[in-house]
């Protein structure tokens, strides 16, 4: 058998235990893909072929010894690499990091080691998953494998192409303002952004820490829900996963959209979005209104603000967050000795940081400083109560929310690279959600006149992430 | 004239304790300008009685025991002396060696 890269969860997970295949077989695939096409997407920064031929190996074993931890054994996965990854780089696409070796994993490679899922290697990303095109990391650009010259979205770019182009079966990604749902929507990938505290974010580097969410990238809901059941739940090294119960989510495929009631809100179909995208997701709906959903239209008034709320609040966050890259707690040794500490970092984060993390680093220190904190953080603070009240009340009269994920599909390479404001607003219609720590399901919904992919989102209350998964099966 | 001046730049990077360039000053104060335009439409917005959302599922002070817990990589407990290692600097008497923070007179 070849191609088998090619295949989803499930058919792994039924191949393997059929003896059609080995994991190692189906590893073996995967590089060789890499091979052929990482050079031109760019989707990966690291490549542990090593030690994902170990693992599938030792999968194969332990599977004929008739030792079996789940659908996800033998699994080949890649991830975003920002998270802890024992013993193999971890750079955040930082040039101040390129030399990082964590010592310990991040709990969600712990608990998908536990399922028996076998990492691949890392992939690219926006430098601290600034970004909204995976333009902005040390390492290059990721390209769009549906057109070279389009960007691949950000800032889980790499882990989206991964897994659109076949180098991985799965992958997983972080989403802080939209960096799951955003490139899944430009590659034509499934990309869930959970509940705000369903995925502990220990051992994952911090971009902001109330808005930062972990979630699968695939090929199929089912094999979305397959991997969030592995990565869900409280955990301790977290302390902000609550102790909310973890449905069985494969219980919730199957059952179709009879009786839901879904809510169209007006501001995501309005100015700004552009119609082509429109048509294919109202095309979309048109079949979940088939497959028995009600449909009305809703409205969230608040979401023009989002964008503004979330670049005062997460660079606010970022800069906080990034005090500890001075060279010493974290990051490379600068060039040439600083004169003094002060003039260390200096020099240290001058070069430590690319473009776009300095000037967050720069508005979130602006915005936190003494005069301007209330007017700027504290005020986009009380903005953000709003928008999640609009969400709250559109809850009250439907089960979830549809409309697309971006307003536009992936745009060109550069195109927006130099004007923050153009890149920040691409994100338009992702932010909300994250502003209201609510799950979105990135959905393929139809590709454009010129075949590139676009995307719909199902938006659910808290913790409702089973809601996502039973309508974005019908779309 | 620019929102965030050149001036402004210079001492926000200080605060942040970032170098930048004589280039990289300008440009980001164009750049910076234009977000803090954008940032503008907040003010439209009344808040007065509204309160501020800084964590959104609504826990509040978690909390737990103090106990030392084991924390194992590949089923081998992780040491003092593996997350010293980890950082790249000298280690001296289980000590991080790290620059001088005054200069010496």
């Amino acid at each position: 058998m070849s191609d088998l890269n090619k295949l989803t969860i499930k058919e792994v997970a039924d191949g393997l235990r059929s003896k059609k295949f080995s994991s190692e077989d189906v590893m073996k695939d995967c590089l060789a893909r890499i091979d052929e096409r990482n050079g031109d997407l760019n989707a990966f920064v690291t490549v542990d072929s090593d030690g994902a031929l170990e693992g599938a190996r030792l999968a194969d074993k332990r599977l004929a010894a008739g030792e079996d931890d789940g659908v996800l054994m033998g699994v080949p996965m890649a991830l975003k690499d920002l998270f802890n990854t024992a013993g193999v780089r971890t750079t955040c696409c930082s040039p101040g990091l390129k030399e990082f070796v964590p010592p310990y994993n991040a709990t969600v490679v712990d608990r998908l080691s536990d399922a028996g899922a076998v990492m691949v290697g890392k992939t690219n990303m926006d430098e601290f998953a600034c970004g909204a095109s995976c333009e902005y990391g040390c390492f290059g650009a990721a390209k769009n494998p549906h057109d070279l010259t389009k960007v691949a979205g950000g800032s889980s770019g790499g882990s989206v192409v991964a897994v659109a182009d076949d180098m991985s079966i799965f992958a997983l990604g972080t989403d802080t303002g939209g960096s799951i749902r955003q490139p899944s929507s430009f590659c034509g990938t499934y990309g869930l952004k959970v509940t705000y505290g369903r995925v502990s974010r220990s051992g994952v580097t911090a971009f902001a820490s109330s808005w930062d969410t972990i979630g699968p990238i695939g090929k199929s809901v089912e094999d979305i829900s397959y991997v969030l059941q592995a990565i869900a739940g409280q955990d301790r090294r977290d302390m902000t996963t609550p102790p909310v119960k973890v449905p069985d989510y494969t219980g919730f495929l199957g059952k179709g959209v009879k009786g839901m009631k879904i809510g169209l809100p007006k501001e995501y179909f309005g100015e700004g979005v552009e119609k082509e995208t429109r048509d294919v997701v109202m095309e979309a709906v048109g079949r979940l209104e088939k497959a028995g959903a009600e449909v009305v239209e809703v409205s969230l008034p608040m979401t023009k603000y989002a964008v503004a709320v979330y670049y005062v609040c997460a660079p606010a966050e970022l800069s906080a967050n990034m005090e500890r890259y001075d060279g010493i707690r974290y990051g490379s040794l600068p060039s040439k000795d600083g004169e003094d500490l002060v003039d260390h970092y200096f020099k240290q984060r001058g070069e430590g940081f690319g473009d776009e993390v300095k000037r967050r680093i720069m508005i979130g220190t602006y915005v936190l400083s003494a005069g301007y904190m209330d007017a700027y953080y504290k005020h986009a603070m009380k903005v953000r109560t709003l928008i999640i009240k609009d969400f709250n009340k559109a809850f009250e009269k439907v089960d979830v929310l549809v409309g697309p994920v971006s307003p536009f599909p992936a745009f060109g390479i550069g195109d927006k690279a130099e004007d923050p404001v153009a890149m920040y607003t691409a994100d338009s219609l992702t932010i909300p959600a994250s502003c209201a720590g609510v799950p979105s399901l990135a959905c393929p919904a139809g590709v454009s006149a010129d075949g590139l992919p676009i995307g719909l989102q199902i938006i659910a209350p808290q913790f409702e992430e089973g809601r996502c998964l039973q309508v974005g099966e019908m779309v | 004239m620019a929102k965030i001046s050149e001036k402004q730049v210079g001492h926000v990077a200080k605060l942040a304790r970032l170098g930048l360039t004589r280039d990289e000053v300008k440009k980001f104060s164009g750049q910076l300008s234009a977000v803090f335009e954008y940032i503008e439409v907040l003010e439209e917005v009344d808040t007065s009685d509204v309160v501020e959302t800084s964590q959104v599922t609504g826990l509040e002070n978690v909390k737990e025991k103090d106990e030392v817990v084991k924390w194992e990589v590949s089923g081998k407990e992780l040491s003092g002396e593996d997350l010293l290692e980890s950082s790249g600097l000298p280690v001296e008497s289980k000590q991080i060696l790290v620059k001088a923070a005054v200069k010496k007179s």
